[in-house]
Parts: structure tokens; C-alpha cells; sequence
């Protein structure tokens, strides 16, 4: 802290992806804006912007949250991962993408990278969810085309392919 | 739907916490931000500044004593959901954490933030209320504790100065055979509830009712402590008459209607929910035998 102006902008240091970024950020900026609009890293949709369509989650230290809810200034020291995150390679899907694209998990797409990062902290925490607790686990995510179901089909086809990698 | 300008803070020791809340005009805390935030996005909190808790260290943790348990203020609810501590000595603060919210919220949102928005719908006021919770409030002249009961003032106003901060919570653990039980209806799950109802239960090896506590959320300002409730209950055996008139008293009571629902439907959901939540902790409830010189209470 400093008794300098505390309006004023500050710089902070996150990582994201695996690599670092210094910026100077307006302290009122919010999480999911800095992501889009300072790193460019258009991936992470902005929906209702007040915490209830889950557009905007990402992981923050591996826990996933809705960006549009924190400050960008918050994620100072922090570990951050977005949707441009997921594939390994930029021809290689993660599991959970190929099984969206699969499954038909998506059609219009906006809701999808929020879909996916609170599906990986899902899948990391319970390896074999059931069809119940994968409603559950998205149930913080809107989804307007779908009617759910492919997304649900996904995140099942995601968790055996995942399981079947862990175990060969 | 961006926050308006204000000035940000993060302090790192609730010392200069309270230093900078007692210092500066129309200053506004920041815990886990699943409501302040929604509120500075829609403009409908103006703070001129921003005093951050997540940086100060020693307002999170969960500790056990032998009859109580202390939850510091700064804990995200999501640590409260997977301690297995919680899901065996205090059921009841499990049960209910599933239904705020959804995973990403409880990844963030706080215990104290949650309390002190004292939204009349929210859980976990409800489950301070049935617990006869503790809170203790820092503040620049030391540390006070108050009750929970005398914590709202009214709707969505606790009794919390401006230059205090609440730092912990304690909630009296009931023995190990208490029944438990939470029940809310929402429209969706993870929404607040229209109206919720919360119910601890002992019952002795007759299934006699030794002691009884039951809160209901969402009809008034604030949780509503049913006592009348509880003095029909206790000493009583537990039957399904018992606990229909149980809920028939809690349809009586006073309620507001909005355009989530008439006044007249939520006494529906209180006579109804009450009911539920009271039948559930019966059943969850073992035979309890106070030790030798002990009341139950």
C-alpha cells in the first residue's frame, strides 16, 4: 500500500498461461477487461458482467472464478488461466475441446470458454462426475443454444478420455 | 456496467486496515466481492475508496475447539464446503453452503462478507442465526464480541461501525447426536432463496425433543429465529402432528412480498419448509443421553 494517489494506475505482475506480464493497470479496470483489452487475450467472453451468466470464468490459482467480479489489480502475484490456456498445442485440442466439438457442445459459442474452464476444475476434481454433477458444476454457466445436454455429453466424453489417458 | 472511479487499497495487516478505514470518507471493504462487485458494476454502491481485505493475513481458518468452532471472517466458502471437520461437527453450515451459489462464487465469496451483506435470503446469515453465532468485530479501541441475534439492525444493515471490521466467527457446536437440516426453494438452484428454513434438533433415547432451534430466511429483514417454535417443540415427542402445527406457526408469521413472490406464498413456503427441515434433522438426529450432570443445553 502507499498514501499515493489510489486512483491512480498500477502496475502489477500476473501470469497467465505460463507467461508473465508487467502492465499498468487503472485500478477500477476489471479482471476480465484486463484480459481482453490489455493482454488481448479475447478468448474470456464478457456476458452479464455482474456474476451470474459465468462467460467471463477463468482459473485463478486453479480455482475457477467470474473475472467480471474481480479487479484486475487483485490478480497482482497471481496464477491465471484462460481459454487460450487449454490447448497444448495450437493444433492439438485439449480433451475437453475435442470432446465440445465431438459431442456438438456448442453453437454459437459465446458461452463456451466459461463452459470449459469451470468443466477442468470439475474434471480435476472429481475424474468420474455424474450426469447430476456435471448439471451442478455448470449450473453458474448460461447457456442460450444448446439445451445443455451436448455440453453435458461433452464433459462425460472428456472425463473417460481423460481417465483413459491417466491410466495408460 | 464498469465499477465507478474510487481509490484502492490493499492492506496487508488489519491494522492498517483499520488505520485506513478510520481515516478515510466513504470507504468500502472488499471480501470475497460476489456482491460488492455486481453492486460497483451496476452503480448501485458509489465508494470513494476501495479497502481490499485479501491481502491481510490472519483473517482466514477454520479451528475446533471442544464446543465451539471459530471461522475467521476472510474464509472463502468454498473452504467451508470441503472441510470434513465442518461436514461432521457442524452438518448444518455444510448443508446450506451448496445451496449459495455456484462453484465459481464460493471459490471467492467469504463467510464475513456474506454476513455483513446480510442480505434477508442469504444462507449463511440463517445458519448464524440458528447456530447462535458469535461474531467478534475489531475495531480502532480493540476487539468486541456480539451475538448474532443482535447483529441485524434491519434489512441488509449489520450493528458494525464504520471504522470496525468483523475478523472471526464462532458458532457453538452442538453435541455430536444433533439432527440438522437445511431446506430452501429457489426459482434456480444457486439463486437466493425465496425462503429458506434451518433446524437443529436433540432428541433424547425416547425421542423426546431436549433441545431445538429453527430459523427461517427470506420473509422479513432479516433470519427470524422461530422461539415460539422451539418452546412448542422442546420437551414434546416428535410425531408428524408436532411438526405440522410446528410449520402452521411459521405460516402465521409476517411476510414481505416482492416480484419474486407474494407475501401469502412464502408463508406457504415457511409452513412447508419449516415442516421439511424439521422432519429431516428429526431423522438425522440420534438418541442423546446428557452426561452425568450435564443439561443439554
Amino acid at each position: 500500500m502507499s498514501d499515493s494517489d489510489p486512483t491512480a494506475a498500477r502496475m502489477i505482475e500476473v501470469v497467465v498461461n505460463g507467461r508473465s506480464y508487467r502492465r499498468a493497470v487503472p485500478v477500477r479496470l476489471s479482471l476480465a477487461d484486463f484480459l481482453r483489452h490489455e493482454l488481448g487475450l479475447t478468448g474470456t467472453h464478457v456476458g452479464c458482467e455482474h456474476g451470474v451468466c459465468g462467460a467471463c470464468t477463468i482459473l485463478f490459482d486453479g480455482r475457477s472464478v467470474r473475472s467480471c467480479l474481480m479487479l484486475a489489480v487483485q490478480a497482482h502475484g497471481h496464477d491465471l488461466t484462460t481459454i487460450e490456456g487449454l490447448a497444448p498445442a495450437p493444433d492439438r485440442l485439449h480433451p475437453i475441446q475435442q470432446a465440445m466439438r465431438d459431442e456438438h457442445g456448442l453453437q454459437c459459442g459465446f458461452c463456451t470458454p466459461g463452459m470449459l474452464m469451470t468443466l477442468v476444475e470439475l474434471l480435476a476434481m472429481n475424474p468420474d462426475p455424474s450426469d447430476e454433477e456435471i448439471r451442478l458444476a455448470i449450473s453458474g454457466n448460461l447457456c442460450r443454444c444448446t439445451g445443455y445436454d451436448g455440453i453435458i455429453r461433452a464433459a462425460r466424453l472428456a472425463a473417460a478420455r481423460l481417465r483413459a489417458d491417466a491410466s495408460s | 456496467m464498469k465499477p465507478p472511479p474510487f481509490g484502492y487499497h490493499d492492506p496487508v495487516t488489519l491494522g492498517e486496515a483499520l488505520d485506513l478505514l478510520a481515516r478515510l470518507d466513504n470507504a468500502k471493504l472488499l471480501a470475497g466481492g460476489q456482491s460488492l462487485m455486481p453492486m460497483l458494476n451496476f452503480r448501485l454502491a458509489a465508494p470513494d475508496h476501495i479497502i481490499d481485505l485479501n491481502r491481510v493475513g490472519g483473517l482466514g481458518g477454520i479451528a475446533f475447539e471442544r464446543d465451539h468452532l471459530t471461522i475467521g471472517a476472510m474464509t472463502r466458502q468454498r473452504e467451508i464446503e470441503f472441510d470434513a471437520g465442518i461436514a461432521k461437527r457442524l452438518p448444518l453450515l455444510a448443508e446450506a453452503l451448496l445451496n449459495i451459489g455456484h462453484r465459481q462464487t464460493r471459490n471467492r465469496g467469504t463467510l464475513g462478507g456474506s454476513l455483513c451483506h446480510l442480505d434477508p435470503a442469504a444462507e449463511l446469515p440463517c445458519v448464524a442465526a440458528t447456530c447462535d453465532a458469535v461474531l467478534t468485530i475489531a475495531g480502532g479501541n480493540g476487539r468486541r464480541d456480539i451475538a448474532f441475534a443482535d447483529f441485524p439492525l434491519t434489512y441488509m444493515t449489520p450493528a458494525i461501525g464504520e471504522d470496525e471490521i468483523l475478523v472471526q466467527v464462532k458458532f457453538p457446536l452442538w453435541p455430536a447426536e444433533h439432527g440438522a437440516a437445511f431446506v430452501e426453494f429457489a426459482r434456480r438452484h444457486g439463486d437466493f432463496a425465496v425462503v429458506a428454513a434451518a433446524a437443529l434438533l436433540l432428541v433424547d433415547s425416547e425421542m423426546r425433543i431436549v433441545r431445538a432451534s429453527l430459523t427461517l430466511a427470506g420473509l422479513g429483514s432479516a433470519p427470524l429465529r422461530m422461539g415460539a417454535v422451539e418452546r412448542l417443540l422442546v420437551g414434546e415427542r416428535a410425531s408428524p402432528d408436532l411438526f405440522h402445527a410446528a410449520g402452521e406457526m411459521c405460516r402465521a408469521i409476517e411476510a414481505n412480498g416482492d416480484i419474486h413472490a407474494p407475501a401469502a406464498y412464502r408463508q406457504q413456503l415457511a409452513a412447508v419448509l419449516s415442516r421439511r427441515a424439521l422432519e429431516l434433522a428429526h431423522r438425522r438426529a440420534r438418541p442423546f443421553t446428557a452426561p452425568p450432570g450435564e443439561a443439554a443445553a
